[in-house]
């Protein structure tokens, strides 16, 4: 866990989505699922991100302008700077055989590394408009479904390895199908280090701290 | 002397940030276990942020058997937060701690129901039961906090611990809704300072027991801010959140500040506030000097 002040390389617009590119520097981009924690500019909490892609020379950040925080990482420009601490928490598990990833919306963002490290493999990913979709891009060897159509009516007959991100009802769905899946939760979060005790969640009856436990669990 | 505010560092999770720190003070302990309040737990506000944990810890015979010795591993002074919902509820977990530098009288939380008692009552059933320093955490929302201090150091209090999180809440901006699992939370973070130094200003002002100062503190000039109204110690709470490397920073800045005052310790400020007297960053430091002699006593 390293703190740090990093500058910004570039700032792209995908779809909604801004992908922030932040110089990498001896940062080490830990295990896909493992996430950082961003300055906000001007807000007195940090953001929780996970490491969308890494390269050599960068950290990429996808982001979803949702609230003061995420609005304030998305107007920053190349050449901003901002702290940023991590890798954090636990990420996806990758011995697996037959990976599957499946994402819904901004749950797309930490996919690509996910792929990067597993070879590409086959992906299934749920938007909710076309403009939404536009991050399929940056996935490889992906199948994209637009509401009203789910992720959960594309999963192919027999046993892969779910690895998965979105919002909660398609996690829940996921559990519900496949109990071996590996699903990336989210939660407000104070500190990103296991400090607050803010982002407990409640998985079958029992509160875990999904920054130190998480974000990445087992579905059962 | 750098502390945490309790609830704001969990020193088995980040035991590296506990030794940047001149004492450790744990999360409050209750009798019974506790799983805290239901998710969602924190909310960002424009200038502070509100949690709802809920005083979630893993009660007194745990604490004392299992967490309680690992803490003692880490080598740092331990203060003990210690709450409860009566008064024998305090006094029982108190006289059940030995070998920690001090106690915390968790007072104030806004997260739970409150004991039935007064605080001058939990407090006097605590002095009745241990003989290590107690500390009372005090909210300030409290109505004359200067005159509960006054009862706290007759009925045995060794220090103040000033101040803990106000109540407060925030809304959905979408639907509404209280955006925590349990409505309200506690309110923190820079908003906090001022709320925090006119508590301890009052307080220096009415006893003469010592204070531990906190609320918004991110700067140095914070700490010394807290100092100059009367603590002798700063506990830092929000800021650890968005910085764990925090307390490394703000006791240079501390020492920065207090140089740059002619001061030779920062604590050479404590009481600074209580003088009349106008200076601003003096090199000579004598106006500052001159303003602690003449300033009303406050003793440690």
């Amino acid at each position: 866990m390293r703190r740090e002040r990093r500058r910004l390389t570039a700032a792209e617009q995908v779809g909604p989505y801004t992908l922030l590119q932040v110089e990498r520097g001896g940062l080490d981009p830990g295990i896909p699922g493992q996430f950082f924690m961003l300055e906000a500019p001007g807000r007195v909490l940090p953001r929780p991100m996970s490491v969308c892609r890494a390269t050599p020379r960068e950290l990429e950040f996808l982001i979803d302008p949702i609230g003061p925080g995420t609005r304030a990482l998305c107007d920053l420009g190349p050449g901003d700077e901002l702290h940023v601490l991590g890798p954090l928490g636990k990420g996806f598990d990758l011995a697996v055989e037959r990976p599957l990833l499946v994402a819904g919306g901004i749950g797309i963002a930490p996919m690509p590394y996910l792929s990067q490290r597993l070879g590409g493999p086959p992906a299934i990913l749920g938007f909710r408009t076309e403009w939404h979709a536009e991050a399929a891009t940056l996935v490889p060897n992906a199948e994209v479904c637009i509401e009203p159509t789910y992720v959960t009516e594309l999963l192919p007959r027999g046993q892969p390895d779910v690895l998965a991100c979105g919002p909660e009802p398609m996690l829940a769905a996921l559990r519900g199908l496949v109990p071996s899946a590996q699903l990336a939760w989210e939660a407000p979060m104070a500190c990103g280090y296991g400090a607050c005790y803010g982002c407990a969640v409640e998985i079958d009856g029992e509160l875990k701290r999904l920054c130190v436990e998480g974000p990445v669990l087992r579905a059962a | 002397m750098l502390l945490n505010a309790s609830g704001c560092l969990d020193a088995l999770t980040a035991p590296e940030l506990v030794r940047l720190l001149d004492g450790f003070v744990t999360k409050t302990i209750t009798p019974e276990p506790r799983e805290g309040n239901p998710p969602v737990r924190i909310a960002e506000t424009d200038a502070g942020m509100l949690n709802s944990i809920g005083l979630a810890n893993p009660g007194r015979n745990c604490f004392l058997a299992e967490t309680l010795p690992r803490l003692r591993e880490l080598g740092v002074p331990l203060w003990v937060s210690v709450g409860g919902f009566s008064a024998s509820d305090y006094a029982e977990t108190c006289a059940a701690l030995e070998r920690v530098e001090a106690i915390e009288l968790n007072l104030s939380c806004p997260n739970v129901d409150v004991a039935p008692e007064s605080a001058a009552a939990i407090v006097s059933a605590c002095r009745a039961a241990t003989s290590l320093p107690l500390y009372a955490k005090l909210s300030p929302s409290t109505w004359d906090i200067a005159e509960t201090a006054r009862a706290l150091e007759a009925a045995g209090a060794d220090g103040l611990s000033l101040v803990n999180t106000l109540r407060g809440l925030a809304l959905d901006e979408r639907t509404l809704l209280p955006r925590l699992g349990r409505g309200t939370g506690g309110y923190s973070g820079p908003a906090l300072k001022p709320v925090a130094l006119a508590a301890v200003y009052a307080c220096a002002a009415a006893v003469g027991i010592p204070i531990v100062g906190m609320g918004g503190v991110q700067s140095g000039l914070d700490a010394l801010e807290l100092i100059a109204a009367g603590a002798s110690a700063v506990a830092l709470g929000t800021i650890l959140f968005s910085d764990p490397t925090a307390p490394t920073r703000i006791r240079s800045e501390l020492a920065a500040e207090a140089a740059a005052r002619d001061l030779g310790h920062p604590l050479d400020a404590r009481g600074a506030a209580h003088s009349s007297l106008q200076i601003g960053v003096s090199h000579s430091g004598n106006g500052l000097r001159k303003r602690l002699e003449t300033g009303p006593k406050v003793t440690a």
